[in-house]
Parts: structure tokens; C-alpha cells; sequence
């Protein structure tokens, strides 16, 4: 167990207590505070030269699982975990191909040749390629059943060049690896922070002149979306409320300063009017493996609507909200119930309960979020353009390494 | 699922109850044959615009559950007809290929003048004359009906007058198909729809037609001497209908031998009757300039117009909420003909402020105070009772409307009320006619709304068991009655109240079962897809169930129907029969009401929150609080009524069988002790005997 160091705790715990206060809320406010958290995590952490990644490894996993546990409904803490983990690991191996290549290097320029050593080392070096690229293609597949076979000489091959490399560059390769992954991380809160601006790039792709779009509640992202649209087409939007938050209205208001044509409903004349609308387009929270969607309370309804007249439901949603978990019952596990106050006041109905035994009792549910399964999403627009749900297990896989799914 | 089978299993006897006459039966007995020619009605007659109370036909088994919008004739029951029924008048079958044979045909379609479509009618009397033959029961009092209010108006026109120049339905769409089928169709035959109601769109719209018909007229003009005496009961109608022909129809019409008029008043005053009774309520179109500044001068009320409409829904009324109240002020201690009697005029400011809400309550409040009118009522000089009491209770309508626009039960049961008045004995004295017409109200309110509603509970209650999670939304008085009626039994069950905003009525049902000591779930309507996974049964209200299987109910029903049918929960209607109507409706735009949408600003229990303040500054924000919706037939399992609990496809079938109601009629006779719903249970057993 590899602690990390007094600086860094006092940040992991402050970002504890924000999540478990609900005070750090949003899907990307979170993931970008994460991802900060953990660079700083890793900055200062102190890495033996030896196996430094397993280290760093070893230590993010032990900060994500605590700042997952502290707010689980919160899927993006554990998202930007693991695209860190993933990021560890891309580059340990990307420098184990680099160190490889210089070890082959020598190998060819003392010209002792083997064949056993230069077919492993094409071996390592086709390995560490898929692992650095990772580009989805049926030739990698194919090709990852020697990968366990690679993985072994890997490991050897590497021990033997650290044998040989001398105490200043080991220090220089430590370094060079949490360089790296800080990169990496930079550019994962680069990311996060353009999603906004990558999927509102492709509004003009699926907005035509004069159509009409329904949205429900406030998203940033369909914010974004629309007003990037706006600009060479003229359409009109239905803005349902969003009980019990009613953030529609804020984002009516928003729309209409933009010049949009906008029209304010209630939540329940979603289905008088859907009939009317040629596209849903709605913010996700997160996006699961196999494709459904958890979403703002509400838009399960919006979607069943939108299955009964066939009009297109589109989600928008970074890569940061992709979970490489399969929803288990997400309407009790992966839910929020938050204070009964939102829907009743209690001044309302405290006449009749006295709260004597016997006396009626009142539940009052008000969840956060719903799940759309996958067969009501037509479809999903990532930062990396439109995907069917069908294929989002492809793109979790590509994101994420496999030994993170679980984290342990 | 269980429960749905069940249901199910409950369900059948009663679609046969209702009235499926059983196959094969039909040539044996009057009263089959009537239905025969009930249905031949039905086909027959494509351009009325009314879904009659005939929609489906008995036979077909499985009846569509969105019937289509447009009756479009099917050929052979049409063949069958023009075969069944004997010719009359100057009917000549080589008359119907239009085109084929031009000697003929200008003839034909002189005599129709106004409508293109010309043939059928020279038929139809005739045919309505044998069905009225056959329909014993029925058709007699239609005449009889008929014939008081007949009598009393020289011509047509002047009885059209008497329909409170209703604005008819356009037959546009119809007509039109009509018109573009004639060269296939040999035999086009449809019952006199009142021809100055269908001929004046037609002559608007189809200028070709016009044309033609003017044409034709001329022609006819020129060879009306030879015309036989059937002719001319075809242009006594040509006349009524047409000002085009109008000169020349009305110098023939002189010549009508009196035999051949009192025919033609006989027949063509019941179908105008029958037809009266079938349309729908006429719809004011508000995106219609014309019409909407007529009404403006008729209105009682000032009231403006809100400048932020939403272009979907230009043709409903939307005013600025509270600025009638000024000028209702003003104009109270007005004494004037035309001014709202004070009991109509205090039920019209309490549906203005919304202190009368919910289809029943909003019902009775306006036939109680139709009844206080009824009394205070005394005839003037020169007047007769049926006239005048007719256009003072449309005054009191109309003020009521500019309230707030009626709801179709409401509309039902004014139209019952008028029917009623209309069927007075011109003999009865003042005095008796107005406590017979109070005497009607009562029973209306009786038999309609309480008794229906007890018989409702009654049923309803047997599908509620122990341990049921039972979800309704909103507010509905039924449901809230079976609800409590449940828990005087003793039944264990769990009630999920779902509700909306910005009316939150759900919270006002919740006050009341927690006073009665009933444990609730209370939750908004984006929360139902997470709450209906524990559901097992969705009870809901109705405004109105149209001929279509449709429930037109209180905005949202439609969503938690729908949600209720994606996760398989049964969702049962409760709605009392004098609730149905004939109108067919596919969506929630065509039709609807709009409530205030400064109603949408405000959030109770939240005080931060006012974005929207002032939203009517913006030019691009519109704010839209639409008050029912349209719930489609397939998302409900059974609607339950105090005739039983059938499917949403029966809804047309109990249209027909009761509301040409002969069943009532008898019930008068009947004696007033005993149980109406046993008596229409009895009656029901007899029609199937039959």
C-alpha cells in the first residue's frame, strides 16, 4: 500500500468531503476536479525507480476508491480514475517499447544477431504498438491472443535492460514517466473542458432549417448545441421543465436571449406535444457500457414518447461520462432520492399527519435520474462524433484498460 | 399480469351486451333490420361530417382501435343498399355514371345545384323514409320529435336559423374525397345532409364544382316543366341550399303539389333533426379572423387577446387571464335580453377563477344554475317558450364559454338539455313545460353523473385487492370515490398519487385520503417511471372519451398511460357514459384548452427561482400550460363506465346504443323508483334477444 503524500491527502480528503456534501455536483465540474485532484496525487508522489508505474498505479487506485465510495451515483469520479489508471499504463508501455527499441538497437549495431531475439523483439514491439495506438480494428483483436506470451518476455527483456542501464537513467526514466502521464492528464482536462465546443461542432450535421427539437431540464452541452446551431439555421424548441429542479425554464430563458424561438411547457405536456417535434436532444449523466443512458428524472418518459411517434432521441455525452460498468438495476443502485421537500411542503399537508400511531403515513419519492435503455437511444454524440449505443462497448474498451473495469 | 388477464376475462360478456347484434338473425326480425339499415346509414352517408353515433359497424370483429378520421365508404354494403332499396321518385340508375351518360346526368346534378356529388339524395329519402319504417321504436319518436319544432318553421332556412347559426363543420377533407371518388363510385348515395349546412363550404372551397352546378342549373331551368314531381323534392332542397340556383329553384317550388312537400318536410325534418343531434359540438376556430371578430361583437366580455401565442395552437382561444373580470363587473346590473342570469353568471365567475374544476363538479354547477334560469324563467309577448327559452339558454352558453371553454360533457349535456326543450308539447302550458324541463335537469344530474358514479365505484372496487399498489394522477372525483369506497371495505392496498404542475391538484387528493387515514406515495410526474415499477394497477379520470377509443383527460394522463403500458401495468379508466362523445381525435393540438401560462412562472415552495419573471418582454419565449391531452386507445386496458367495464373499442358501440336513447325515453314511462342501470341492463338484454 502506497500512501500518498501529506499535501496530496489533505486534497483527497477536502475533495472527499465536497462529494459526500454534494457540493461539488455536475458531471463535468467533477470529472475536471478529479482529474486535477489525481495530477496533483501523482505530482507529488515519490516513485521507486523500480516498477515506478505499479506504484503510481497502486496509488491512484487507492485515492479513486475512496473518492468513488464517496459519492458512488457520481459515475464520472470513477470514469476519470480509470482513463488516469489507462493513461499509467499506455505510457509505462510506450516507454518500455521506446527502451526496447534502444535495446534492439544495440543489438543490431553489436550485430549479434539471434533469431530467437529478433523475432520476440518484433514480437514486444507489435505489442506495445497496439498498446501505445490502440487503434479498433479487427487485426488487433485477432492479434491480442500472443499478447500474454509478449507480456512475459516483456517483463524479462525489461529486467534485463535495467540491469544494464545505470542509476542516472533510472532516475530520468521515472521522471520521464510521470512527465508523461501528466501529459496525459492535461490533456484529459483538455478534453473534458473542449466537449462542449467538439459536440456542438456537430449540431449542423443533425439540425436542419426550420425543425423542431424538444429538450427537457438544463444541460450545458445541448446549451451549446443549439446555440452553435443557431447560427446558420433557424428552428424552434420545446423546453419541458425538469421537475423537480426546473432547470427548463432556465434554460428557456437562456435560448430565447439567444434569439432562438422558444416555447416553455410543463413536464406532463411532453406527450401532447411530442407528436410536433422532430428531435429530443438531451445532456446525459453518464453513458454505460452497453449503451443506455442515465439521465435526468423524467426523460425516460420523454423517450417512450419519442419510441411512440419515432422521432430521434439524441443523447450528447463527453467520454468522461463513459462507465465501463453494466447497469445493474440503475434505477435503485446508480439513483439519487433527494429531499421530499422539492415536490411538497410539509406545511402543506402537516394537518394531516399527527404522527400519532396508526396515523396515515406519506412517502414522497423524487429521484435524481433515470435509465434509458439502449433500444430507446438513437443515438449517442460523443466528443468523437455519433455512435448508435450498439457500439459504445467498443469505445469503453478503447478508453480503458480491461484490468480497471473492476477496481480493486 | 395476472390481473390484466383477468380483467379481460370480465370484459367479454359485456362487448356483447353492449350490443353486437349476432350474426344471421338480421332478416328475421324488424328490429335486426333496422340495425341493417343502421349500418347501411352509416356507409351511406360519407359526407357527414359527424361521426355518428353508427361509427363502426356491428359485424366487424375487430374494430380498429384509432378508427379512421375519414369515414370512407367501403363499396359493397353500398351495393347492397341500392339494390335493397326500392327506387323512388325520378331515380334512374343510369342517372349514377356520372359522365357516361350526359342526357341524364346535368338532370340529376341539377337538382343538386350546390352539391357536385349529386345522385344520392334523390335516393336517400326514400331510404330514410324505409329505415324510419323499419325502425319502429326509434324513428317514431324521431318523428314525433321532429315534427313539433317542424311545424313551427316555415322553411328550412328559417329552422337553420333556429340551429343558432352554428358554424358546421367544414366537409372539406371529405367532401373532396368524395368529389375525387365519383367517376369509380356508380351509385353515390348519402342521406340529405342538411343541404344548407354541407353546400355552403362546397361552394367556398370547390369553385369547380360551383361552376358546374351553376351550369347544370341553368339547364335545368330550361327543361323544369318536364320535370317529374320526385324532382322537385330534390330542388325544394336545391333551393334551401343553394343561392346560386336560388331564383330559379324557388319559382319551381311554387309549383310543388302539396303531397310531394309534405313528404319531402316529413323526411327531410327528421334527418335535419337526426343530423342536429349528430354533430358534434361546433368548434370556434380562432385563427379565423372573421369569425373571431363576429364573436367578438356577440361577446359579453371584453377580453384581450395574449400577444405570446404559441403558432401551434393559433386556433384556440388564449386570453389575457383576469382581464375579463373588469368588465364582467361593469356590466352586472346590466338588464338586458341577452345579458347571463345571476345563478349562470356566479357559476361563470367560479369557473373563471378556477373554484369549479373537474368534469362532473363544472357540470352540475352549470345545470344547477340552468335550472335556477329555468324557473325564474317567464315567456315574453309574442314569443313561444321552446324559441325563446332555446336562445336565452345559448346566451347563458355562450357566456359560460367565454369563461372558460365547456368541456365536452359539458357539451353533452346542454345538448340534451336543448333536445329537450326543443321536444316540449307546443300545447303544455308555460308552467308545466318549465317543471317538466327542471324535472329532466334532475334526472339527468341523477341518472347520469350519481347513479353512474355509484355503479362505477361499485365496479372498480372489485378490481382492487389486497396488497394492490394502485397509482392515479391528478384528481379525479371518481377514482378518489372508488379509492375511499376500497378502504371502507377493508381492502389492503397502497395508493401512488402522481401529479403535475402547474395545477397540482394531486395534492389536494392527498390531503383528502391522508385525512381519511390512507397511506399515500406522493411523487411529480418525471418521477413516474421510477415509482410505476412497484405499481400494479393505474386507475385514472377522464374529461371525455371519444368515438375513437381516445380519452381526452387532464394533461399528463397520456404520459403515465404510456409509461404504465411500457412497463406493463393495466391502466383503467373511469368515466361516466354521458362523458362520450362522437368527435374523433388523433392529437392533443387539434383540440385542447390553455390554461394561464403566467401559471407556469412561479414554483411553489421555492423562492430563488424566478427566471422567468417577465418573460413576456421577450419577443422568442413563450410559455405554454395546455390543460388536457389525448390519450391513445392502445395504452388503455378498460374504461371502466356505470354500463360496464369494456374496451376502448366499445366506446362507439355504447355512442350508438344510447345516445339515440329510446332507453330513456321508455325509463320516463318506466317509473322513477326503480334503478335506471338495472333498467339499461334489462333493456340490453332485450336488444340482444332480439
Amino acid at each position: 500500500m502506497v500512501a500518498p503524500t501529506l499535501d496530496a491527502q489533505a486534497a483527497v480528503n477536502d475533495f472527499i468531503y465536497k462529494l459526500k456534501r454534494r457540493q461539488v455536483e455536475g458531471s463535468l465540474v467533477t470529472a475536471r476536479l478529479t482529474a486535477v485532484l489525481l495530477r496533483q496525487v501523482i505530482s507529488q508522489q515519490r516513485l521507486a525507480s523500480s516498477a515506478p508505474a505499479a506504484t503510481l498505479i497502486e496509488t491512484v487506485k487507492s485515492v479513486g476508491l475512496r473518492i468513488i465510495a464517496a459519492n458512488p451515483i457520481e459515475l464520472t469520479v470513477g470514469n476519470v480514475v480509470r482513463r488516469v489508471l489507462h493513461i499509467i499504463r499506455e505510457e509505462e508501455a510506450s516507454l518500455e517499447l521506446k527502451s526496447l527499441a534502444d535495446v534492439n538497437n544495440t543489438i543490431l549495431s553489436d550485430d549479434e544477431e539471434s533469431e530467437d531475439a529478433s523475432s520476440f523483439s518484433a514480437a514486444v514491439v507489435a505489442a506495445a504498438n497496439r498498446n501505445v495506438l490502440r487503434a479498433p480494428s479487427l487485426h488487433n483483436l485477432l492479434e491480442s491472443l500472443p499478447s500474454s506470451v509478449t507480456a512475459t518476455c516483456n517483463a524479462s527483456s525489461g529486467g534485463e535492460s535495467e540491469c544494464k542501464s545505470k542509476s542516472g537513467e533510472k532516475n530520468s526514466k521515472v521522471w520521464r514517466l510521470k512527465h508523461s502521464v501528466i501529459e496525459g492528464i492535461n490533456e484529459l482536462l483538455q478534453e473534458i473542458d473542449s466537449y462542449h465546443a467538439q459536440v456542438a461542432e456537430q449540431a449542423l450535421q443533425h439540425i436542419h432549417h426550420n425543425e423542431v427539437i424538444m429538450t427537457c431540464g438544463r444541460s450545458h452541452a445541448v446549451l451549446q448545441f443549439l446555440l452553435e446551431a443557431k447560427k446558420k439555421r433557424t428552428f424552434e424548441v420545446f423546453v419541458a421543465e425538469g421537475a423537480p429542479r426546473y432547470q427548463g425554464q432556465t434554460l428557456a430563458k437562456e435560448l430565447a436571449d439567444a434569439n432562438l424561438q422558444t416555447t416553455l411547457i410543463a413536464d406532463a405536456a411532453v406527450f401532447a406535444l411530442i407528436s410536433r417535434v422532430n428531435m429530443v436532444v438531451v445532456g446525459a449523466h453518464a453513458v454505460m457500457a452497453d449503451g443506455g443512458v442515465m439521465v435526468p428524472v423524467g426523460l425516460h418518459m420523454i423517450a417512450l414518447a419519442a419510441r411512440r411517434h419515432t422521432i430521434p432521441f439524441v443523447v450528447l455525452a463527453g467520454l468522461h461520462k463513459l462507465c465501463p460498468q453494466y447497469p445493474q438495476n440503475p434505477y435503485i443502485f446508480m439513483n439519487d432520492m433527494k429531499s421530499p421537500s422539492d415536490i411538497i411542503d410539509f406545511s402543506d399537508i402537516s394537518d394531516c399527519l399527527d404522527g400519532g400511531i396508526g396515523s396515515p403515513s406519506l412517502q414522497t419519492v423524487n429521484p435524481t435520474f433515470d435509465f434509458v435503455p439502449p433500444d430507446l437511444v438513437s443515438l449517442l454524440i460523443t466528443d468523437i462524433g455519433g455512435h448508435t449505443p450498439s457500439y459504445v462497448y467498443r469505445i469503453v474498451a478503447e478508453y480503458y484498460s480491461a484490468e480497471d473495469f473492476v477496481l480493486r | 399480469m395476472d390481473s390484466r388477464r383477468g380483467s379481460r376475462f370480465v370484459i367479454d360478456p359485456k362487448i356483447r351486451q353492449v350490443g353486437f347484434v349476432p350474426a344471421g338473425c338480421e332478416s328475421e326480425n324488424p328490429n335486426a333490420s333496422s340495425a341493417v339499415a343502421a349500418i347501411a346509414n352509416v356507409d351511406v352517408n360519407p359526407t357527414s361530417d359527424s361521426p355518428s353515433p353508427v361509427m363502426i359497424p356491428p359485424r366487424l370483429a375487430d374494430p380498429l382501435p384509432r378508427a379512421a378520421p375519414l369515414p370512407v365508404p367501403s363499396p359493397p354494403p353500398r351495393k347492397h343498399t341500392s339494390v335493397e332499396i326500392p327506387l323512388q321518385g325520378s331515380y334512374n340508375p343510369t342517372d349514377s355514371v356520372l359522365g357516361t351518360s350526359p342526357p341524364f346526368s346535368p338532370a340529376s346534378n341539377g337538382r343538386y345545384a350546390g352539391v357536385p356529388s349529386s345522385e344520392g339524395p334523390d335516393l336517400s329519402p326514400s331510404f330514410v323514409s324505409r329505415a324510419s319504417s323499419a325502425m319502429e321504436g326509434m324513428s317514431l319518436r324521431e318523428d314525433h320529435l321532429g315534427s313539433p319544432s317542424a311545424s313551427r318553421f316555415a322553411t328550412v332556412g328559417e329552422y337553420a336559423m333556429f340551429k343558432q347559426q352554428q358554424p358546421q363543420q367544414p366537409a372539406t377533407a371529405v367532401t373532396k374525397v368524395y368529389a375525387s371518388s365519383l367517376p369509380q363510385e356508380p351509385v353515390q348515395s348519402f342521406a340529405p345532409v342538411g343541404k344548407e349546412d354541407s353546400s355552403k363550404p362546397l361552394k367556398e372551397r370547390t369553385t369547380k364544382a360551383e361552376r358546374r352546378a351553376k351550369q347544370e342549373a341553368d339547364r335545368e331551368a330550361k327543361r323544369i316543366a318536364k320535370e317529374s314531381a320526385g324532382a322537385k323534392v330534390v330542388e325544394g332542397e336545391a333551393r334551401a341550399s343553394s343561392n346560386v340556383v336560388g331564383k330559379a329553384s324557388r319559382a319551381q317550388s311554387q309549383k310543388k303539389d302539396s303531397a310531394s312537400e309534405k313528404r319531402l318536410s316529413a323526411v327531410e325534418k327528421a334527418s335535419e333533426k337526426e343530423k342536429k343531434k349528430e354533430i358534434p359540438a361546433p368548434r370556434m376556430q380562432f385563427d379565423d379572423q372573421s369569425r373571431v371578430a363576429k364573436a367578438k361583437k356577440r361577446a359579453l366580455i371584453e377580453q384581450t387577446e395574449t400577444k405570446h401565442r404559441v403558432e401551434l395552437f393559433r386556433h384556440l382561444p388564449q386570453f389575457v387571464y383576469g382581464a375579463q373580470l373588469p368588465s364582467l363587473e361593469a356590466k352586472f346590473f346590466h338588464d338586458d335580453a341577452m345579458h347571463p342570469h345571476p345563478a349562470v353568471y356566479q357559476v361563470g365567475l367560479q369557473y373563471l377563477t378556477g373554484d369549479i374544476t373537474g368534469g362532473n363538479a363544472r357540470c352540475i354547477a352549470m345545470l344547477s344554475a340552468f335550472k335556477e334560469l329555468i324557473k325564474d324563467y317567464c315567456t315574453p309577448r309574442e314569443r313561444t317558450l321552446i324559441r325563446d327559452l332555446t336562445a336565452r339558454v345559448n346566451n347563458n352558453v355562450s357566456f359560460l364559454t367565454t369563461c372558460r371553454p365547456l368541456c365536452i360533457s359539458m357539451g353533452n349535456a346542454i345538448r340534451f338539455l336543448k333536445t329537450r326543450i326543443a321536444k316540449l308539447q307546443l300545447t303544455l302550458s308555460e308552467s308545466d313545460a318549465k317543471s317538466l324541463i327542471i324535472a329532466e335537469i334532475d334526472r339527468f344530474m341523477q341518472e347520469k353523473i350519481n347513479y353512474a358514479d355509484n355503479e362505477i365505484t361499485k365496479l372498480a372496487v372489485t378490481k382492487i385487492k389486497d396488497g394492490d399498489v394502485i397509482l392515479t394522477y391528478g384528481s379525479s372525483c371518481v377514482v378518489e370515490t372508488i379509492i375511499l369506497h376500497a378502504f371502507s371495505l377493508g381492502k389492503k392496498f397502497r395508493v401512488v398519487i402522481v401529479d403535475s404542475r402547474p395545477k397540482l391538484e394531486g395534492k389536494g387528493l392527498l390531503r383528502r385520503l391522508l385525512g381519511r387515514g390512507i397511506s399515500c406515495t406522493y411523487s411529480h410526474i418525471n418521477a413516474v417511471t421510477y415509482i410505476i415499477q412497484e405499481v400494479n394497477k393505474v386507475f385514472l379520470g377522464a374529461s371525455s372519451i371519444l368515438s375513437n377509443g381516445t380519452v381526452y383527460s387532464r394533461v399528463g394522463s397520456a404520459s403515465v398511460a404510456m409509461v404504465a403500458n411500457a412497463f406493463h401495468v393495466p391502466v383503467m379508466i373511469c368515466c361516466e357514459t354521458y362523458k362520450f362523445h362522437e368527435r374523433v381525435q388523433l392529437d392533443s393540438i387539434c383540440f385542447n384548452e390553455l390554461g394561464d401560462p403566467d401559471a407556469l412562472v412561479k414554483i411553489p415552495g421555492r423562492k430563488g427561482l424566478s427566471e422567468l419573471e417577465g418573460w413576456s418582454q421577450s419577443s422568442h419565449l413563450k410559455l405554454l400550460n395546455l390543460m388536457y391531452d389525448v390519450m391513445p386507445a392502445d395504452y388503455v386496458s378498460m374504461i371502466i363506465t356505470e354500463l360496464g367495464m369494456v374496451p376502448p373499442t366499445s366506446v362507439p358501440v355504447i355512442l350508438r346504443e344510447y345516445r339515440k336513447d329510446p332507453i330513456l325515453e321508455n325509463f320516463a314511462t318506466f317509473g322513477k323508483d326503480s334503478n335506471p342501470i338495472k333498467f339499461f341492463r334489462a333493456s340490453l338484454e332485450y336488444y340482444r334477444a332480439c
